[in-house]
């Protein structure tokens, strides 16, 4: 039986032997591996890229207490970015399966179409839904637009949903019976988690902390942008920390989920607060790009 | 004559978008064929998989006839000065023709010309410059770029191209792609690269390679194995729309019989249905009296499963949903629908028109106008208000967040469970009915009623807020919401007029706008749906278009009366009556008088009178009677009558008096008949 830290080792490696960095995960809360700077900001401009990361993702609102099989607070993606994307870029994703250990001439393998979008990150891409013997295992995605920016050169997103994939794989009905590693099951590890922070995101968050929270990041990030838009000497220019703009950018789209979780954004606040973090991930795509070209 | 050959090789392009791209991609051919002159005596196929769009055409000439080309210059004086001698201009014109000035002919217009030969071109060489074109303007609703932005577009990746005349490769390139002679075989159970010398070498090779190229076949291999597959007593439940669809996801279809737990069946065979169908793409297993089994097939794009992996995989998928939904379902019985009602509160309709607690109130108070409009019993009444307070209920469930397309249908059902009347539970079940153009209207009259006020809250709201479709933009599907209402209106028999729908709608001063928009979708209703022919929709339309069952009954009668032998030569005369009014000074001016019969002339003329008085009671009793058939044979029956009258007495007399009063009898005659259909309307032949 192949555990769950053996599917991550086996596709970290596989993408690894394809030219692809292996990138620790962000520490930042994010709601899916696209947001990372590896993916949000890589993805622009001209220059090339490969990377292969896990990211914990976490989706406030779909939390359930540790007591569905199949829904998580948090559940962890394997992130591969190649850009440009290589022509045979579907032979490799499928040899990826083969990998770890899934042999398609027994499987059933489609690609169905389904394009992805992010409106807060001003993002979508044309592709397909990944579906194994009727199980959505990958999303695949062409990134046409990051940042509201038109991309010069596509880059390819393959994410893989790792719980559901080692539980096909495992045969096994809940996420929670998974084997971590030959001791551990998903359970041992993670229920915790799950428990607690679903208890604190519909629960116990303090929604007037929460809020304030995300205007102290909102003017952070505000600051910072305007401030870089100010700039005229391009030293001052390329060593600014847009970085760290785009931090407060995360923080603010975490906030605003862990609100939402909560029930404490009604219909109208909440399309202007996606309003809000949207137009601050927009600023700091153009800014980055002006940035690149300083930076050569 | 040469074979043609073209594959576009690419990556898996959605279901939905392959045939009308074939259509484009045929379209595109010949019309660039023709352009190049190369069209005559072409036939033109196309095929398509997920992963290639196929064009094969015979009969394509091999090279373009040669043609003699006629080049005009300048004017001869302005081609040569006044010594004879050629100007810059004339010698341009020789050097642009390549013909010595000298022998360059004047015409007869003055004008220097030149007539060349021109060679036809090899069509090889022709293709390789049009097919590039040919094949980026195929249109697809959404493309992409995958090049760089600069680069192409195109439904999703081009990956090979292969373009053969006559077995001979046509050079083009897209997106770095060169056009070659090699296919692709399936993904996983064909070879890759391989070569192909022409279109029966390239079908061969296909088949060879477990690619089925027809559509038709592979629709056809689905149900083949499927139906051997289906235990003896069950069989698989009919659904086209599924199998046209798995017929585009797959080059190799092969169909797997799944299991469920019988315990599932407890879940409303809808939600069975929209999981398996919808979700998951499996057709569904019923008995022979159509009730649901605990079975279901998958259509895998392989060639068959020896371990029942593939059939394993999908069962406890299947499994996993099914859980859900009855997750959903348990958790969702915890409150009624009842108590929801001030969750809508939160739930925007759209951000200009509010909630759908507002929705769902205004929508009751149409129910209520429209019930007193139409005076209907109590009882029907109620069901139909309890319907629209509950009706967008469901909305706050989480079977529906998780089914969108189960929206009405959950509410309907946990309406029933939650013990409404059943009326009331239909009527909620129904209300967004129709929605495609095969779906019933509602069932009941409460239903019925729900889904009008419901569509007509709609299109009052967006009419008001001025947001009302333009061209082919209509993102609020405002065309389908007030043809539905007419649907219902005609189907269900309600005589309910469109001025008082208007009146209630909501639409405020946009109210003229919206009666207009119902007249055209009653109009597109007659004639593209029911096949009625547009002069006679014209003409019914124009004597009224208030009550839609009416016009449509009216409609119906015309086109039952039309191919009597009396029918269209009367028309003929009510339109000559129409210009002499027009003529002499407009239908309206002489209608307002009245007729005088002592001054009519005996003979024809009184004859026609006396037709006139006789059938003009029985006409009227026809018509109240809504015996439209009857009344139209009635009027046809003046035919003889008004022939004579032609024949025999001149309209315009020369006694003012007696014109005049000519005039206002015809007057009378036309528009005492033309109140079931203006016949004036009708072109004849």
């Amino acid at each position: 039986m192949q555990t769950y830290q053996d599917i991550i080792l086996k596709l970290k490696s596989f993408w690894a032997e394809q030219g692809a960095i292996i990138q620790e995960p962000l520490d930042i809360e994010v709601g899916a591996g696209t947001m990372c700077p590896e993916t949000f900001l890589r993805v622009l401009g001209p220059k090339p890229y490969r990377t292969v990361y896990v990211q914990p993702s976490r989706r406030p609102a779909d939390g359930r207490y540790g007591q569905n099989p199949n829904r998580l607070y948090k559940h962890m993606q394997l992130q591969v970015i190649l850009k440009p994307s290589p022509n045979d870029i579907i032979e490799q994703y499928m040899r990826s399966l083969e990998a770890i250990g899934i042999d398609l001439r027994r499987h059933d393998f489609k690609l169905e179409e389904d394009n992805w979008e992010a409106p807060t990150l001003g993002a979508w891409g044309i592709g397909w839904q990944v579906m194994l013997d009727g199980l959505e295992i990958s999303q695949f995605t062409y990134f046409q637009q990051c940042g509201g920016i038109d991309l010069e050169v596509v880059p390819v997103e393959l994410t893989y949903g790792l719980e559901r994939l080692t539980a096909f794989l495992q045969n096994v009905d809940s996420v929670f019976d998974i084997q971590w590693n030959e001791t551990w099951t998903y359970r041992d590890v993670r229920f915790l988690d799950e428990q607690q922070y679903s208890v604190y995101n519909f629960e116990k968050a303090d929604v007037e902390a929460v809020r304030n929270e995300f205007e102290i990041h909102e003017a952070e990030s505000a600051r910072l942008i305007t401030e870089y838009s100010g700039l005229e000497d391009p030293k001052e220019q390329a060593r600014f920390p847009l970085l760290p703009a785009y931090d407060q950018v995360l923080k603010c789209s975490h906030l605003f989920n862990t609100l939402d979780a909560r029930g404490a954004i009604s219909v109208a606040e909440r399309a202007a607060m996606i309003q809000r973090v949207r137009k601050l991930a927009v600023a700091v795509a153009g800014a980055w790009m002006t940035q690149q070209e300083v930076v050569g | 004559m040469a074979e043609f050959l073209l594959e576009i090789g690419t990556e898996e392009i959605p279901d939905w978008m392959i045939e009308p791209a074939c259509e484009h991609l045929e379209r595109n051919f010949l019309a660039a064929l023709e352009q190049a002159d190369l069209h005559a005596g072409v036939t033109c196929t196309t095929h398509a998989t997920p992963r290639r769009l196929v064009l094969v055409a015979e009969g394509v000439k091999q090279r373009q006839v040669d043609k003699d080309e006629v080049l005009t210059g300048p004017p001869k004086n302005i081609a040569f000065d006044e010594k004879g001698n050629p100007t810059k201009a004339g010698l341009g014109f020789a050097k642009r023709t390549d013909v010595e000035i000298s022998q360059i002919e004047v015409g007869q217009d003055s004008r220097l010309f030149v007539k060349k030969r021109v060679l036809g071109r090899p069509a090889g060489d022709i293709l390789g410059e049009v097919i590039p074109d040919v094949i980026e303007k195929i249109h697809f609703p959404k493309t992409m770029y995958w090049t760089a932005k600069t680069g192409p577009r195109f439904i999703r990746p081009i990956r090979w191209l292969l373009a053969l005349l006559d077995g001979k490769v046509v050079p083009f390139e897209i997106a770095g792609v060169a056009a070659a002679g090699l296919t692709q075989g399936h993904r996983r159970l064909g070879s890759a690269n391989i070569a192909v010398g022409g279109w029966s070498d390239y079908q061969q090779q296909l088949s060879e390679n477990y690619v089925l190229l027809s559509a038709q076949q592979r629709r056809e291999r689905i149900e083949k194995l499927a139906n051997q597959l289906v235990p003896s007593g069950l069989r698989v439940r009919k659904n086209d729309k599924l199998l046209k669809t798995l017929g585009y996801l797959t080059e190799y279809p092969t169909p797997i019989l799944g299991g469920f737990e019988t315990e599932f069946l407890k879940l409303p065979e809808e939600v069975l249905e929209t999981v398996m169908q919808h979700h998951q793409r499996y057709f569904a297993i019923e008995d022979e009296n159509g009730k649901l089994q605990p079975r279901f097939i998958a259509v895998a794009n392989l060639d068959g499963d020896p371990d029942g992996e593939i059939q394993r995989g999908h069962e406890r998928v299947l499994r996993a949903r099914f859980n859900d939904a009855r997750f959903f379902w348990d958790v969702d019985q915890k409150r009624l629908l009842a108590d929801r009602v001030a969750d809508l509160d939160g739930v925007v309709f759209h951000a200009e028109l509010g909630t759908y607690r507002e929705k769902s109130k205004r929508t009751a108070k149409i129910v209520h106008e429209i019930g007193s409009a139409l005076s209907l019993d109590d009882s029907t009444r109620q069901y139909a208000r309890r319907a629209a307070e509950l009706a967008k209920c469901d909305l706050t469930t989480e079977m529906v967040g998780e089914f969108p397309e189960l929206q009405g249908v959950v509410g309907g059902l946990y309406a029933a469970h939650q013990n409404e009347a059943q009326e009331t539970a239909d009527a909620v079940y129904d209300h967004y009915l129709p929605v495609g153009p095969d779906d019933a209207v509602p069932r009941g009259l409460a239903g019925q009623l729900v889904a009008i006020a419901d569509k007509l809250d709609t299109l009052g709201g967006f009419f008001r807020a001025d947001m009302m479709p333009s061209g082919s933009r209509d993102p609020f599907a405002l065309r389908r919401a007030a043809y539905g209402i007419i649907r219902i209106l005609i189907e269900g028999k309600l005589a309910l007029s469109i001025d008082r729908l208007c009146e209630v709608s909501g639409a405020g001063d946009k109210s003229g706008d919206l009666r207009e928009f119902f007249v055209d979708r009653l109009r597109y209703y007659l004639r593209d749906v029911r096949g009625y022919r547009y002069d006679e929709v014209n003409a019914v339309i124009k004597a009224s278009s208030d009550v839609p069952l009416d016009v449509a009954l009216r409609t119906e009668a015309i086109s039952k009366v039309r191919p009597t032998p009396d029918f269209e030569p009367l028309a003929v005369s009510f339109k000559r009556i129409e210009n002499i009014l027009k003529q002499a000074g407009g239908v309206n001016k002489y209608a307002k008088q009245s007729v005088d019969p002592a001054l009519l002339a005996a003979g024809a003329e009184a004859d026609l009178h006396a037709a006139v008085e006789s059938l003009r009671e029985q006409v009227s009793s026809l018509k109240q009677a809504d015996e439209f058939v009857a009344a139209l044979t009635a009027i046809a029956s003046l035919r003889p009558a008004v022939d004579k009258f032609f024949d025999d007495v001149l309209v315009m007399a020369k006694d003012a008096t007696i014109k005049n009063n000519r005039l206002t009898f015809l007057a009378h005659v036309l528009t005492e008949f033309s109140t079931i259909a203006d016949f004036a309307e009708i072109v004849s032949g």
